[in-house]
């Protein structure tokens, strides 16, 4: 797995930016490739479309490259680029409201009841599920319909890994607001998932054969 | 203490991140012991959460790098970044 928080160690990116804004430019090819992907999920989980995605993508890598001199090593290059990757996919969501309703204010709901689906037992279901296109699409599909406060935050803990103090650096936020808004988003996740990939894992043992993952 | 379930729900997340105190972790972990139904909703929530993470539920599209680099190389042609942009 290649989240952010792993993908900084073992590289000295300090280094790598001085050189580039020493005079070594195409070295930012190197510096940015492992975050394409965490770059591009974040756009995506904002803008819930692929060809706006990649461009914000683009455009988000391109304004880093551009502020590079700014950067000044307190925080982790990662953390910086996604911090500005954020900014870039709210600025375009906030110019596309019209045509999106989406609102990035506190969720009218945000203190009302936020309880799990309740489950009997659960089986554990491997990853190898992940095989099967419409099982990643129902996950993707179950994050991007969080309320844009819980979904930034589930992309930043859960998907690109970063610690709880790192998440609350990029969203300006205490850590105590990190921990609650993570709370809700996980239990958010677990009501609309837990029954969809337990009916379909039920399938599974039921229609023998009818995975085809091995 | 005893803890009723709606109450073990509200450090369902804090419990997977290791961030509980001492004594409320006790107090969960006594509950899971117990409630088969706490114990699925917390199974559940981190397998959920794993399959999340997988590289494979946000995937880059075909030639998405490719694009990337070849916009690069078209700011890159030009100056090197500025070290300190008045913007």
């Amino acid at each position: 797995m290649h989240s952010l928080a792993e993908n900084t160690e073992s590289r000295n990116e300090v280094e790598m930016i001085a050189l580039i804004l020493g005079g070594q430019p195409h070295l930012f090819h190197d510096l940015i490739r492992p975050y394409e992907r965490s770059v591009y999920a974040m756009a995506l989980s904002f803008l819930h479309n692929e060809a706006d995605a990649e461009d914000a993508a683009q455009e988000a890598f391109l304004k880093a490259y551009r502020k590079l001199g700014s950067f000044r090593g307190e925080s982790k290059f990662s953390t910086w680029l996604i911090t500005i990757t954020l900014n870039e996919a709210r600025g375009r969501l906030r110019r596309m409201k019209g045509r999106t309703m989406e609102s990035l204010d506190e969720p009218p709901d945000e203190h009302g009841g936020n309880s799990p689906a309740l489950l009997r037992d659960w089986r554990e279901i491997p990853s190898e599920v992940l095989e099967r296109q419409e099982v990643r699409q129902l996950l993707q599909e179950a994050v991007n319909a969080l309320p844009p406060l819980y979904r930034e935050i589930v992309m930043l803990r859960d998907v690109e890994e970063l610690n709880i103090a790192e998440a609350a650096e990029v969203l300006q936020v205490t850590t105590a607001t990190i921990k609650v808004r993570l709370h809700r988003a996980r239990i958010m996740l677990q009501k609309t998932l837990a029954p969809h990939l337990k009916t379909m894992t039920a399938q599974t043992k039921s229609k023998k054969g009818w995975f085809r993952w091995s | 203490m005893v803890l009723e379930c709606k109450h073990v729900w509200n450090h369902i997340s804090g419990y997977l991140d290791g961030t509980l105190d001492a004594a409320v972790l006790a107090d969960v972990q006594n509950h899971l012991e117990h409630c088969e139904i706490c114990s699925a909703i917390l199974d559940s929530t981190r397998n959920i959460l794993i399959l999340v993470a997988d590289d494979r539920v946000f995937e880059l599209p075909l030639g998405f790098s490719e694009r990337l680099h070849s916009r690069l190389d078209e700011e890159l042609s030009g100056l090197a970044p500025a070290e300190n942009p008045t913007s």
